[in-house]
């Protein structure tokens, strides 16, 4: 289990990234990110002396909408964001240019910006046959991925296929797609999964930045532990119901309109690590089990193959008990998931043909001895 | 080969679009049209359980984030025998709508607008000149010299600082902008205007499925999200009153900033009416059931397909005569096949990257080549308006004939880039003005106390025939869009999707015969090589969404027997 509270120095060691290589990102970061510690309200003053970050947006195997999501950013607002706060160099869903210009753009501010550029990353990477399932202006994502990683101060995935590998990489993965943290070395990943990423989170990052300096504190999925240090189900405005074992039971009946648990319904909360029920999405509107849905758990790895069918209800969640009772059942189960993953990086097997469950008890009997 | 040109990526747009074209003499007289990008996500469906399909096909798009999940629900419904109640039936056209109409503000105002609009033009206007424009066109409330003015200064000093961003080496001052610089600080200012107002109201799918984009709302059988006028977890009074003040912010919007800019621009860009004409075929399936007996039932906006360009007939459209073709597509050869019988092994024969130039005589895309009963089609907001304005449909035949007297035009411009960028405005003014009626039609549902969302009877899988197949169709913002599905003992055996950007983007097909996008492109003037921003024009008039339209993967031809056609 040791794998699974490796702080981010650790975790960096095991993606090769030197001592040496840290404290030179932390410098760069740094010289990166010197902004007014607030968040420059005033266009002119910010713009004066004008050191946005550039951002470079790559789209991969993607749905764009990790960039759909960007569009709705809230705090601050996306017209700020563009404009004031970071300076988006490159990014296929928003750019005016296209074609060898928008080439050229990306290309110039990854020279002008070596060592300081961010690097976000949309969609996940294919690697089979060569990595010809993704080719954008004639070369494939591998190579772009690895001559922007060359030079970015870090890299941040966006959406569960660029940090894991996503829907593109669940089973049987027909194109090889694989996340960035499994691709690149030598520069910090951070991952934002999510399906796709609450913008919200993305903006706490950069402005995570701006006020304290540095990344955010990671969990071993290189995941800021602001937004996915703890269960849905700790924070779920319908944990009371779960409790007290008062349960949805059919889609429309009156506990489903009363918002009682969905755990019945297939919820998957209590094995996910994400803060929707208290960041919430679009300004803080709603989240899927506020609007009756239960969650998918579309932050951890290996989904959709750990996750589905969504429907049938987790194994082994107590109907009712004691906050330590139903926290160390959640733990349990979330370890076994998580920990597959970190260890063999990939579940490719899909939960409903049996596989996953064989590896989850072998994996138990191995704890055991 | 050297005399073709390529503009890869074509940005603004959804997925990774590249296009090559042949120029003459200032002149296209060739093009290609060509998805780079492939994930396999049908291949990923099968064995699954089929009530989790629209979670999945949802992610073929994160822009039209909502019609995977609708065509899919509705495949499954159809495949099962699903009755989805009317409350249901309501929330979902509350959806569509809200998607049609945020999703074309996106496409023109952030998609499309640049093709047209020159931002470093718009420095140099004088705000009191562009005030006056403004108040001429519409009663819109930024309307002050002194807004205009705090605009232009935003622009300046972003634009002081060198580094432009997303606006960066683009085709700014080419001699095919045509705008005034007072229109194009008013553009500019709605640009910025359109990114807050489409966050605003897209927040009718947060209410009614928690987040955007990708709610997560629906069901096979109905949706998610009770009603319940007594339930503060339900939809009450509350949560229609925010969807009542989301629309009329969109309504809003449309009335007074996107159809009289449509109509302000378009005077300077006449000569794209006679620009990016297809062969004239029209294909629509229809959408937003507005009765009780649901969909496909008493849709809207009818169904249908003109041929031609031939507006006296509007002919039914019949799901058994679609085939795809694959000749020059990246997959082993089949022969045109209808979706259900459609075999798809990966086939990449493309040049190894990095490369210049696709061999576009053989395979060139990912894409496949859908046609009907042989013929190409194409698809979107043109064709809806255009069934619809021949099928006699008033609302649509009102706006579009007030547009056309307006510009002192005639229905022939439609067929043509300008028109495709005009038909879209006038169906999202036509859409922002219903949507309304649905969600009444929704509050009067519940007000009897019916407050049904699901079908509950067919919603365990035991219920189901051990074989079950259907189709589901949906007009999606970009156009037709259809799933098909085959169900065995309870898990998908096969999921074809033949999407609007399938339609319009494919390759050539067996017998060489081009598809819009190529189509299009042919006699479109480039003044300049080096900055085809002609292609960008023709091609965005169409709202590209590739990501959607390559997913197919379908590794062993396990139906090419027999299957039953409905």
């Amino acid at each position: 289990m040791e794998v699974l509270f490796m702080g981010l120095r650790e975790k960096l060691e095991l993606l090769g990234v030197s001592r040496r290589d840290f404290l030179k990102f932390c410098t760069a970061v740094s010289a990166t990110l010197a902004l007014p510690p607030a968040m420059a309200p005033k266009v002119a003053e910010a713009l004066e002396d004008d050191n946005r970050p550039a951002v470079i947006w790559l789209e991969f195997q993607s749905c764009s909408g990790d960039s759909e999501s960007l569009l709705r950013s809230g705090r601050p607002k996306a017209a700020d964001l563009v404009l004031d706060v970071i300076s988006l160099d490159y990014a296929e869903v928003l750019m005016a240019a296209a074609g060898h210009q928008a080439e050229q753009a990306k290309h110039d501010s990854m020279e002008k910006n070596k060592g300081k550029y961010v690097l976000i990353v949309e969609g996940s990477i294919p690697v089979e046959d060569d990595g010809i399932y993704c080719c954008i202006a004639g070369d494939t994502a591998l190579n772009q991925l690895k001559k922007a990683a060359a030079g970015a101060a870090m890299v941040i995935a966006v959406g569960n296929c660029a940090s894991f590998g996503g829907i593109p990489a669940a089973y049987p993965n027909p194109t090889g797609a694989k996340g960035v943290a499994d691709l690149v070395s030598g520069v910090p990943v951070v991952n934002l999964p999510g399906c796709p990423m609450n913008c919200d989170n993305l903006t706490a990052l950069i402005v995570h930045y701006l006020i304290f300096g540095t990344l955010p504190a990671l969990d071993n999925q290189l995941r800021p532990k602001f937004a996915h240090g703890k269960r849905i189900h700790d924070n779920c405005e319908r944990r009371g119901h779960f409790d007290a074992g008062q349960y949805v039971e059919k889609w429309g009946d009156e506990a489903h309109r009363q918002g009682w648990c969905l755990y019945k319904m297939g919820c998957k909360g209590p094995q996910t690590w994400h803060n929707c029920p208290t960041l919430r999405w679009n300004d803080g509107l709603s989240w899927p089990v506020m609007a009756g849905h239960g969650c998918v758990g579309c932050s951890e790895p290996g989904f959709i193959d750990t996750m589905s069918p969504f429907y049938r209800r987790l194994p082994e969640v107590p109907g009712f008990g004691v906050e330590s009772s139903a926290t160390s059942v959640g733990l349990k189960l979330v370890g076994v998931a998580t920990a597959f993953f970190a260890v063999h990086g990939v579940v490719s097997i899909i939960r409903n043909r049996g596989t996953v469950k064989k590896v989850e008890e072998e994996y138990y009997e191995k704890e055991e001895k | 080969m050297a005399d073709r040109i390529v503009v890869d990526p074509i940005t603004r747009i959804e997925g990774h679009l590249r296009i090559e074209a042949k120029v003459e003499n200032g002149v296209i007289t060739d093009a290609w049209s060509s998805s780079t990008m492939f994930r396999g996500i049908e291949k990923i469906l099968q064995g699954r359980d089929p009530r989790d399909a629209w979670y999945i096909t949802q992610r073929f798009c994160g822009v039209c984030t909502t019609v995977h999940s609708i065509a899919s629900i509705r495949a499954v419904e159809n495949a099962v025998g699903m009755k989805v109640p009317f409350n249901a039936e309501m929330i979902r056209n509350v959806i569509m709508g809200m998607q049609y109409v945020q999703d074309h503000v996106i496409h023109f105002y952030h998609l499309h607008a640049l093709d047209w609009v020159d931002i470093v033009s718009a420095l140099s206007a004088d705000p009191v000149k562009t005030a006056a424009l403004q108040e001429s066109i519409s009663d819109w409330k930024y309307s002050s010299a002194d807004y205009f003015k705090g605009i232009q200064d935003r622009l300046a000093a972003f634009a002081k600082t060198g580094r432009l961003g997303p606006f960066g080496n683009a085709y700014w001052g080419h001699p095919a902008y045509k705008l005034p610089p007072e229109a194009n600080l008013m553009a500019a200012s709605h640009y910025l205007q359109a990114l807050e107002v489409q966050k605003e109201i897209i927040k009718v799918h947060a209410i009614l499925g928690s987040k955007n984009p990708h709610p997560q709302t629906f069901l096979t059988g109905g949706m998610s999200i009770p009603c319940d006028p007594n339930s503060q977890n339900a939809i009450n009074a509350d949560k229609i009153a925010m969807i009542m003040e989301c629309n009329k912010t969109a309504r809003e919007f449309v009335e007074k900033v996107y159809i009289p800019d449509i109509i302000a621009v378009a005077p300077f860009y006449l000569d794209w009416a006679g620009i990016g004409k297809t062969s004239g075929n029209y294909m629509s399936y229809g959408e937003f059931p507005d009765g009780r007996e649901g969909h496909p039932n008493n849709l809207w906006l009818p169904a249908g397909i003109i041929k031609n360009g031939d507006l006296s007939t509007v002919h039914p459209v019949d799901h058994t005569k679609i085939t795809e073709d694959v000749v020059h597509s990246w997959y082993e050869d089949t022969g045109p096949r209808h979706p259900w019988e459609g075999a798809t092994d990966k086939k990449y024969i493309g040049p190894k990257p990095p490369y210049d130039y696709l061999d576009v005589e053989q395979k060139y895309s990912f894409v496949k080549s859908p046609r009907y009963e042989g013929a190409p089609m194409e698809v979107g907001p043109l064709s809806r308006m255009l069934v619809a304005y021949a099928s006699g449909h008033k609302e649509v035949q009102d706006v579009v004939n007030h547009v056309l007297t307006t510009l002192g035009v005639g229905p022939e411009v439609l067929f043509s880039t300008l028109g495709r960028t005009a038909a879209r405005a006038v169906e999202t003014l036509i859409v922002a003005r219903k949507m309304e009626s649905w969600l009444m039609a929704l509050a009067a549902n519940i007000n009897t106390g019916d407050y049904a969302i699901h079908d509950n009877s067919k919603w365990d899988p035991s219920t189901w025939p051990v074989q079950a197949q259907g189709y589901g169709w949906h007009e999606a913002p970009r156009g037709a869009l259809g799933h098909w599905i085959v169900i065995q003992n309870k898990e998908i055996k096969n999921y074809q999707a033949v999407v609007p950007s399938t339609w319009n983007a494919a390759p050539r097909d067996d017998k060489g015969v081009r598809s819009p996008y190529e189509e299009a492109l042919i006699g479109t003037p480039i003044a300049d090589p080096e900055k085809p921003l002609e292609i960008l024009r023709t091609i965005h008039s169409y709202d590209p969404c590739l990501a959607c339209a390559v997913h197919v993967y379908d590794e062993k031809n396990e139906l090419k027997s027999k299957v039953k056609i409905l």
